[in-house]
């Protein structure tokens, strides 16, 4: 027993590779959060009055909540007024290539692996990046814009397209959804804004590197994208973050409307500092996703990679309001030393004739918890609502553990609501049968995991699902061999 | 090719080998019988390398090399394989991904380009029908759902895939039926030649029906009691294991 315990640490214990620190200077807010301080932020960012005022009544409302416990995760408790709300890299110039971004911030994306230079080449990706909560730099802008589709940082939108921004901003995840998403309305410092008009197929992946950089340094991220009549965009996300002790509080809000025979294809790839080996420090994730499908024949299909944070707390959902609109999640979450991950999805079936399908692979590793949450909700309304789930789990070792809370709210009797679950093992006994066929640790447990995460990479775009397999073999693997 | 020399090994503080020893020479094929809990299982594991045993003494040489040395994987690149008694599942991987993992590994080591997916898939085919194993098993994942019988074909197809210099077939006819154990001792006569060498760990003497043996040993409480030609293991199935035991008790 002693043995395999050995075998699992030396599989499971890998240092974090992205672990670095830039020396940016910032402009940050004063410590904790106070009315001033969202005022603080909306003067920063030189907003509009109606865009104080609802961060305000934001505020408000976040004040008058209590922090969820229900999710089965644990942490000492945040103390709110010890966060910074608002940094900002300095020089805060407009640039027009990429000889005028800090030096020192293209060598931080040198060190990820992911030169901007080469990505727009190779991959005809436009990046827009986020650097501690302000666009650095936004690519293909100008390309995007021949086509109509706006692809920018929501400070911008906020200043160049209000209306679109006023009518959408909190439509899908209202001020009040949760705890977390008011704290995101009244202080969120930045994110990306998307619009693909009518008929528009997008035709790159749109793309955002988030990047935490700042110590203490609460980030909000306020994501929004809207797909109008019959238009198509697939948009990635993905980000690392940098090695720190004390916990960073990351509370982000996405929303995703698609309209009539629209489709959003959103992947992310998330690896934030997960803490040490002891589990110190490590990112608190507490995030709200959620798309609705407003019109007919839309889809929304999620598909995440989560390996990164002490403790991830996020439901990617999908809202299937218009007749036969269909809504995907599919899953990769990984757990490893003192990592603690409480994540699923939700899909409300409202319109009729509404399809989905949840393909979660839960993998623990170290000490880790993991969970998977899932609501199915059909509404009365939604005849012949169909929904499939599969959820699976892998336990590597024995000290970690993975528990699965499927819910299903069906007040329709035509539904067709099916569920399948899985738990496997990679125990002592699978390393030596794979090692008696000359296979490495490390090779085995790379060979399984990628089998057995095959059906959500294949619905990641190329380049992404590389790089998330390169991701899983880094939180998991390293130091075998 | 294998010298086991005066090995002792332990678990869990119990010692189960007590001073085992065995010269295999290429082309050879050696069976060892004996009862349940003489240590047989044991000793293809730690040939194997598997990690759960104290080797406290002996040494064991393979190829010139000690094998006790060696890390598991480093043993099967060099050409050691086990047939495993109790074949696990992995899920999530395909019996051909797997196959082409690790038949790459080993031809890495020696020095042989890895095969690309046609001429894979080339090869495993032929194997197939070697051990009569259905087509579509090879999409499924190793040993997942497998039949008793599925599970060990599976490990003779592996094996003759590898194309290993030493092979140790632990209890692989336990549990098979008739059709089942033919088809297995098949697989290994094809694959006989006289570079390699087989060690044949059984419980009963059926199995050398299909597998004639060069060396019949017979194991009891950690060491070979009494070797002789394949007539011994008739003489085993007729007398059963009781007088080997009482000629050996009687001696100590």
């Amino acid at each position: 027993m002693a043995e395999e315990i050995d075998i699992i640490d030396q599989v499971t214990q890998s240092d974090y590779k992205y672990g670095f620190v830039t020396n940016v200077e910032s402009d940050n807010a004063k410590v904790g959060l106070s009315e001033d301080t969202v005022r603080f932020i909306s003067a920063k960012k030189n907003e509009p009055e109606w865009m104080l005022e609802w961060r305000l009544k934001a505020y408000k409302a976040w004040l008058q909540m209590t922090e969820p416990t229900w999710p089965n995760v644990h942490y000492p408790k945040i103390d709110y007024q010890k966060i910074i709300y608002y940094a900002a890299p300095k020089p805060k110039k407009v640039l027009n290539s990429l000889d005028e971004v800090d030096p020192e911030i293209l060598e931080t994306f040198k060190k990820l692996g992911i030169p901007m230079e080469e990505q727009k080449i190779l991959a005809g990706v436009a990046v827009d990046v986020v650097m501690d909560s302000v666009s650095v730099k936004t690519t293909y802008k100008e390309k995007l814009k021949e086509l109509g589709i706006i692809f920018c940082s929501m400070s911008d939108a906020i200043k160049d397209y209000p209306e679109l921004v006023q009518k959408y901003i909190g439509s899908v995840v209202p001020v009040r959804d949760n705890y977390f998403a008011a704290l995101n309305s009244a202080v969120f410092s930045d994110g990306s804004f998307c619009y693909i008009p009518k008929g528009t197929r997008c035709p790159m992946e749109l793309s955002t590197y988030f990047r935490i950089n700042e110590a203490n340094t609460g980030q909000f991220e306020r994501t929004l994208l809207i797909a109008d009549e019959g238009s198509y965009v697939s948009y990635l996300e993905g980000c690392t973050a940098p090695m720190r002790d004390e916990n960073q509080l990351h509370a982000a809000v996405v929303e995703l409307v698609a309209m009539d025979n629209a489709e959003i294809k959103y992947s992310t790839v998330q690896n934030w500092y997960p803490g040490n080996k002891e589990g110190k420090g490590g990112i608190y994730n507490f995030v709200t996703k959620r798309g609705i499908c407003q019109g007919i024949n839309s889809k929304i299909s999620w598909t995440q990679v989560e390996t990164g944070s002490a403790i991830t707390w996020k439901y990617p959902s999908v809202v299937l309001k218009g007749e036969n609109s269909i809504g995907e999640f599919y899953s990769v979450a990984v757990t490893n030393n003192y990592q603690q991950a409480d994540t699923g999805t939700k899909m409300i079936h409202i319109g009729k004739n509404t399809r989905s399908r949840i393909v979660s692979k839960g993998i623990s590793a170290g000490k880790s918890q993991n969970s998977y949450r899932g609501l199915v909700k059909v509404n009365p309304n939604a005849e012949n609502a169909y929904n499939f789930s599969q959820c699976d789990s892998l336990l590597i070792g024995d000290r970690c553990g993975a528990h699965t809370f499927p819910y299903l709210e069906v007040s329709n009797k035509s539904a067709k609501v099916e569920h399948e679950a899985t738990t496997s093992k990679i125990g002592e006994d699978i390393l030596f049968y794979c090692n008696q066929r000359g296979l490495s640790t490390e090779t085995a447990v790379q060979l399984i995991i990628n089998g057995y995460c095959k059906e959500v990479f294949q619905h990641l775009p190329m380049e992404f699902a590389a790089e998330a397999q390169k991701l899983l073999a880094v939180s998991l693997e390293g130091s075998v061999g | 090719m294998l010298t086991i020399d005066n090995l002792h090994a332990s678990i869990n503080g119990k010692e189960i080998l007590k001073g085992f020893g065995l010269e295999v020479k290429p082309g050879e094929v050696h069976a060892i019988m004996g009862p349940n809990g003489t240590g047989k299982s044991t000793l293809a594991n730690i040939l194997a390398g598997k990690e759960d045993y104290d080797v406290t003494d002996g040494t064991v040489t393979f190829q010139g090399k000690d094998l006790l040395d060696m890390a598991p994987e480093e043993r099967a690149r060099e050409g050691v394989f086990l047939a495993f008694q109790y074949p696990v599942e992995i899920p999530g991987v395909s019996i051909a991904n797997f196959m082409k993992a690790s038949l790459n590994e080993v031809r890495k080591h020696r020095d042989l380009q890895p095969l690309d997916a046609v001429e894979f898939l080339k090869v495993m085919k032929e194997k197939m029908r070697f051990v009569e194993i259905d087509e579509k098993l090879m999409r499924r994942a190793v040993n997942e759902g497998f039949s008793g019988g599925e599970k060990k074909r599976n490990e003779i197809f592996q094996m003759a895939m590898l194309e290993p210099t030493l092979s140790i077939l632990d209890e692989t006819d336990s549990g098979l039926d008739i059709d089942a154990l033919r088809i297995v001792a098949n697989g290994v006569n094809k694959l006989k030649n006289e570079n390699n060498a087989f060690i044949v760990i059984t419980h009963y003497q059926r199995l050398l029906d299909y597998i004639v043996p060069d060396f019949v040993h017979v194991m009891y409480n950690g060491r070979i009691v009494k070797s002789g030609g394949k007539e011994l293991a008739l003489e085993l199935e007729a007398k059963g294991y009781d007088w080997i035991k009482q000629e050996v008790d009687a001696t100590v």
